[in-house]
């Protein structure tokens, strides 16, 4: 997927994070947006109704004794035969599709970050780590990081996702798939935080305030720390949040090809993949609605990936 | 520099031997390959004999090893399903993935270049929006949904173009091609598009912010001032800077498009080998999915071979830091 | 040749291909979810497979289009005594290559289909003894009586002698080949289609026999056969006009095919049953929260899960109507007796009390293991089913799989690791007596006995009623051994039976077929406008 490194150039240390980060800048430039705004406007959304989804919902999707199959297949409560209190029309198991797109948000939201988190974490500490050995240390990673480059992360992601199947056998519950899916995804994304990460060492490494902590026995690494992180916290954030929406579309394509997560408590990209039969049979809304949710979430996350390399990018400005 | 190369190539060799481990791992998951192999009425005491001889009870690092002595010769021997050489099948299906891979990167680079050209020279335009406005959905809508809207459009509800397939094709040696039919060009417009959308979206973006950068150096100013044509400065100047990154970038990405055709084949039903992959996938095919991961990384490890080869004769000096973003 | 010479030649013998194709040729284009995987008659033992091997190669009898015995290869067959059968062979058959017909060739072949390899070894019994009379008589000598001796060969094609031996094809494409075979890729029967090319998991292309030995029933020229795996695809191609027949059309779509100006949908009665199964041999249940004991053991709980699932609604909701309730594990088509068994009846407040009477008044959690992409709509039944469950308090955990990993979880070489379990069956032999023999035979821990008795029910008196069934050549009798059989099966709820699910062929309509209840596409039955 996007395998570029997103690169912004140092510019000169804060102390702060959040003055280097919320900087009058980026608020201005964020003010000027309306598309930002619009987009940042809609994220929070999308997070804050996953996070209420328990309280929002008119029903538990997940609980198969709340579904119904008599109510099955009732289109959105505006059309003709539509069902109070199914507003979004109900699946083929009786599944109201508003409690879905918002349970299953919380899923895919849960998946993105989570698979972000831990491939920020992965990359961060080892770009730290090859930046600051060098030598064959950074050789073995940094060759790791050519070599999966080149392989599109699906294909990783696809992998990983057997080979941990294989050894966790076959009888795995939801919460279980969720993991692995995590696992993978997190997996096939780690290699841009740790080049940004190591490229950002090897700059700090030579400057001389490492070498006097060094002279006064200060352990060097955790200085740099304290000023290498600061320093490429911008670009790792950009490369999250891009990250974020790749990871969310990541997960609904590997559920396309079998490897998502079950229909008994489905993310927007099983919805989208169980909806999908249902485009040529006039029951659009199974489809249509998760479709709209998701696409509405990655593009507004795209968005603000955007604007942040943008406004962190002076040479753009 | 031959030392380099060398260097290089015994790391695309352990590259291909890792890639080997893994598929090997997965293949343990994939389920029993002997209930796709026959009928359901087969008794349990013949499925076992079957296993059996196919070697599947045999020690796991017999199996390995029995694997990597074939995968070295590139002898995956014969599908479980087709009861054919998994090799013959693999040559028949390439050029129909090769193809569409191809026709799909060039259509995203010509119009991801000529998009990312025109949003970068006129950035505040409604034009440049829209550009924008359409890469972003490439980027946000998951392909599989992407095919089948366009399936549903141009095939069901406009009847233009076909649903599945290559149509006509001719042969040239053993390679068929659908370029030189009209059926097979019709049949390749929609899977291309599909293919293609996301990596036009990548270049179109690149594009853009390169020739923003590039428009902005010394070097481009300093033609300004010599008093060059801006059409001039434009095309002869900034472009050819932007397009030495772009076209490595797309290079580097055809592993990618091919590894992603497995999604648009299967909704297309497009017979090259990322569908014969998911087909083998579905039918626990060991052969044929050990042989297209191996040829996939082949390919990938290629690509990125050359592409490091191609650098250090262009500019010796990179030899240190290849791949350090630009 | 230069490169552009080559391109030229290519383009030019695309173009005169295109010109040569007489506006008159009648061709047929026909896709299906899955693969024509092998030309070889011998190598897999299902449904459309066997049925695409009809129109090139041809049994000793055939199947008419209700699926009655009639003759194929063989003109006629008497059986002297019960364990001797003669066969007399059709005199001025020809293979596609030329050469004759003859009893050889059905001594090759019986030799051919019970050799290591073949998927179709049950065809004849392996102890059978297979005599030349003269060059178009044959005898069969068994060693035990065998009423239904005949009642799959249909589905056991006649190979050429000489051509297998000549083509180095005298053993089944095997499973575990590692030499490719001849005969996986060509073909040479006696039957009205020829095999013109085929290239697995792509395309494969027959013409017309000019010279087939039978009354012609079609009219078309060629047929073109494509797999098309992804359902809304095959629907489009369909829509669209690029194929003239799809098969399966996904239930939710029939409404969407007829309502189009020119497609319809065929539907009738398929014979497989869909049913469930309950681990009834473990003393302990793998998948629950039951320790100790075995809830499935005690016939009360089966006959409480049997009250809580209600088929009919299934059969509206999840099936669209596209389903037939089943009272028994064979389908009515295949038993005749069956119209005295019912369905059971929902019954919620009757199982609670069942199951409170077995010492589960709270319910009780269980496992289930489900195929997705096996049978029409398989996941949405078993969710449809957990959630019947739920109403009286068993929470049942799903494991849906694709059928790679649920089959090889379930079956005896996944050592039946399963304790609850969605499954269809169609018996081969259309008759009860393979289903007491698959499916309700008791069995050990390899799967001796009844192989595909997932859950080891086991009663030894329905098995004997079985034995004795097998070698009962009066009909009467046999009949009303076999209602006694499928009352004690009832009365143990061995399984819960679900339905049959129907053919649904979407067909241009332009496109006349018969569609006969084994779900075969039979080539030499099409005609086209």
């Amino acid at each position: 997927m996007s395998d570029i490194a997103v690169t912004v150039p140092e510019t000169a240390k804060t102390p702060s994070l959040g003055a280097r980060l919320f900087d009058s800048d980026l608020w201005a430039s964020f003010k000027r947006s309306k598309v930002t705004m619009a987009a940042a406007f809609l994220t929070l959304l999308f997070f804050l109704v996953a996070i209420l989804a328990g309280v929002l919902s008119p029903q538990d999707p997940f609980d198969p004794a709340q579904l119904e199959l008599l109510n099955s297949r009732i289109p959105p409560l505006w059309e003709s035969g539509g069902q109070a209190p199914f507003l979004l029309g109900t699946d083929q198991q009786g599944r109201d599709m508003l409690s879905a797109i918002l349970y299953g948000l919380r899923i895919s939201l849960v998946v993105g970050f989570l698979g972000v988190a831990f491939s920020a974490t992965l990359g961060i500490g080892l770009g730290l780590v090859a930046g600051y050995f060098g030598g064959a240390v950074d050789a073995v990673i940094m060759r790791i990081a050519d070599v999966q480059l080149t392989f599109p992360a699906i294909l990783i992601a696809l992998l990983i996702d057997g080979v941990v199947k294989s050894i966790l056998g076959n009888q795995l519950d939801p919460m279980t798939i969720l993991g692995v899916l995590v696992f993978s995804i997190g997996l096939s994304f780690w290699v841009q935080y740790a080049r940004t990460v190591r490229g950002s060492v090897m700059v700090e490494k030579n400057k001389d305030y490492v070498a006097a902590a060094r002279l006064i026995g200060l352990p060097a690494l955790v200085i740099m720390l304290r000023h290498v992180l600061p320093n490429v916290l911008g670009p790792v954030l950009v490369i999250a949040t891009i990250n974020l929406a790749l990871a969310i579309i990541t997960e609904a394509t590997l559920s396309f090809l079998g490897s998502g997560m079950p229909q008994t408590m489905p993310s927007l990209g099983t919805l989208i993949r169980i909806g999908n039969n249902f485009l040529f049979s006039g029951e659009w809304w199974i489809v249509a609605f998760p479709g709209i949710a998701l696409a509405t979430l990655v593009l507004a996350i795209n968005l603000l990936g955007d604007w942040l390399r943008d406004a962190l990018n002076p040479r753009l400005r | 520099m031959s030392a380099f190369i060398l260097r290089r190539a015994l790391q695309a060799l352990a590259v291909l031997f890792a890639v080997g481990l893994i598929s090997f791992a997965m293949f343990r998951f994939a389920g029993d390959p002997v209930n796709q192999m026959v009928g359901a009425e087969t008794s349990p005491a013949e499925r076992l004999e079957i296993r059996r001889s196919l070697g599947l009870d045999d020690p796991m690092a017999v199996q390995f090893a029995r694997y990597l002595a074939g995968a070295a010769r590139f002898d995956f021997g014969i599908s479980y399903q087709f009861r054919q050489p998994v090799a013959q099948l693999l040559k028949e299906r390439m050029p129909a993935t090769l193809e569409l891979a191809l026709v799909a990167t060039i259509l995203a680079l010509v119009f991801g270049i000529l998009m990312g050209v025109y949003s970068a020279l006129r950035r505040d335009s409604a034009l440049a929006k829209l550009f924008q406005a359409i890469s972003l959905i490439g980027v946000s809508l998951p392909t599989f949904l992407i095919g089948i809207l366009l399936i549903y459009l141009f095939s069901v509800i406009l009847g233009w173009l076909p649903s599945f397939g290559r149509g006509d094709t001719a042969r040239l040696g053993w390679w068929t091609t659908g370029l030189l039919t009209v059926s097979g060009l019709k049949a390749l417009i929609m899977p291309s598009v599909t293919l293609g959308l996301f990596q036009m979206t990548l270049i179109m973006r690149l594009v853009r912010a390169e020739m923003l950068e590039v428009l902005r150096t010394d070097y481009i100013k300093f033609a300004r001032a010599r008093g060059l044509r801006t059409r001039a400065i434009h095309f002869g100047h900034a472009l050819k800077n932007t397009l030495v990154p772009v076209i490595t970038i797309a290079g580097l990405q055809l592993g990618s498009v091919i590894a992603f055709a497995i999604i648009t084949e299967t909704v297309f039903q497009w017979p090259g080998m990322g569908l014969l992959f998911v087909q083998a996938v579905q039918n626990v095919d060991i052969p044929i999915m050990a042989a297209y991961l191996m040829l996939v990384g082949l390919i990938f490890v290629t690509i990125n071979l050359a592409v490091d080869i191609l650098y250090t004769i262009v500019d010796p000096r990179l030899r240190s830091s290849i791949h350090q973003p630009a | 040749m230069s490169i552009r010479k080559t391109l030229l030649a290519a383009v030019a013998a695309t173009l005169l291909a295109a010109a040569a194709d007489p506006a008159s040729a009648k061709t047929f284009r026909f896709a299906f979810q899955g693969n024509y995987q092998a030309a070889d008659p011998y190598t897999l033992n299902e449904t459309f497979t066997l049925g695409l091997h009809a129109a090139v190669y041809e049994g000793l009898t055939k199947r008419d289009k209700d699926l009655k015995i009639i003759p194929g290869l063989a003109e006629r067959w008497e059986t002297p005594d019960p364990l001797r059968w003669r066969f007399h062979l059709r005199k001025g058959v020809k293979f596609h290559d030329g050469s004759d017909f003859t009893a050889d060739d059905v001594i090759f072949s019986a030799d051919r289909v019970r050799a290591q390899g073949s998927d179709v070894k049950t065809r004849i019994p392996s102890d059978s003894q297979w005599v030349k009379v003269d060059d178009h008589t044959v005898d069969v000598v068994l060693k035990t009586p065998n009423p239904i001796l005949h009642y799959e060969w249909d589905t056991w094609y006649i190979m050429s002698k000489k051509w297998a031996e000549k083509n180095n094809a005298t053993a089944p494409t095997s499973a575990s080949a590692t030499t490719p075979s001849y005969a996986a890729l060509n073909a040479n029967g006696t039957g009205p289609f020829i095999l013109e090319s085929h290239q697995p998991g792509v395309k494969t292309v027959w013409k017309t026999n000019p010279s087939w030995w039978g009354k012609k029933e079609h009219n078309i020229d060629e047929a073109i056969f494509t797999p098309i795996g992804s359902d809304a695809t095959r629907v489009a191609a369909l829509l669209s006009g690029e194929v003239d027949l799809m098969d399966p059309v996904p239930l939710q779509d029939i409404q969407r095919v007829n309502s189009n100006a020119n497609t319809q949908v065929l539907t009738g009665p398929e014979l497989r049953t869909i049913f469930l199964g309950f681990d009834q041999r473990r003393d302990e249940l793998k998948y629950s929260n039951v320790k100790g004991k075995n809830p499935f053991k005690d016939v009360r709980v089966r006959q409480a899960f049997s009250k809580a699932i209600d088929v009919n609604l299934i059969k509206d909701r999840v099936m669209r109507g596209a389903s037939v309730p089943a009272a028994l594990l064979i389908s009515p088509l295949l038993f005749e007796g069956s119209k005295e068994f019912k369905t059971a009846a929902v019954d919620i407040d009757g199982a609670k009390k069942l199951l409170a009477e077995a010492g589960y008044p709270q319910g009780f959690e269980v496992g289930m293991d489900c195929p997705t992409d096996r049978y029409v709509n398989d996941e949405a039944i078993c969710q449809a089913a957990v959630g019947m469950l739920a109403r009286i308090g068993v929470k049942v955990n799903l494991n849906a799989q694709p059928k790679t990993k649920y089959f090889a979880k379930v079956l005896a070489t996944g050592g039946y690791d399963t304790s609850f379990y969605l499954l269809g069956w169609t018996p081969g032999s259309f008759d009860s007596w393979n289903v007491f023999a698959n499916i309700t035979g008791c069995r050990d821990d390899s799967g001796k006995g009844g192989p595909f008795n997932f859950g080891g029910y086991c009663n030894p008196k329905l098995d004997e009623l079985a034995a004795k069934i097998l070698v009962e050549t009066d009909t009467a009798k046999r009949n009303a051994m076999i209602a006694e059989a499928w009352k004690m099966e009832r009365a143990d709820v061995s399984h819960i039976p679900l339905h049959q699910q129907t053919l649904n062929w979407g067909v241009n309509k332009k496109v006349k077929i018969v569609q006969r209840a084994d779900n075969q596409i039979l080539l030499y039955w099409v005609n086209m406008d």
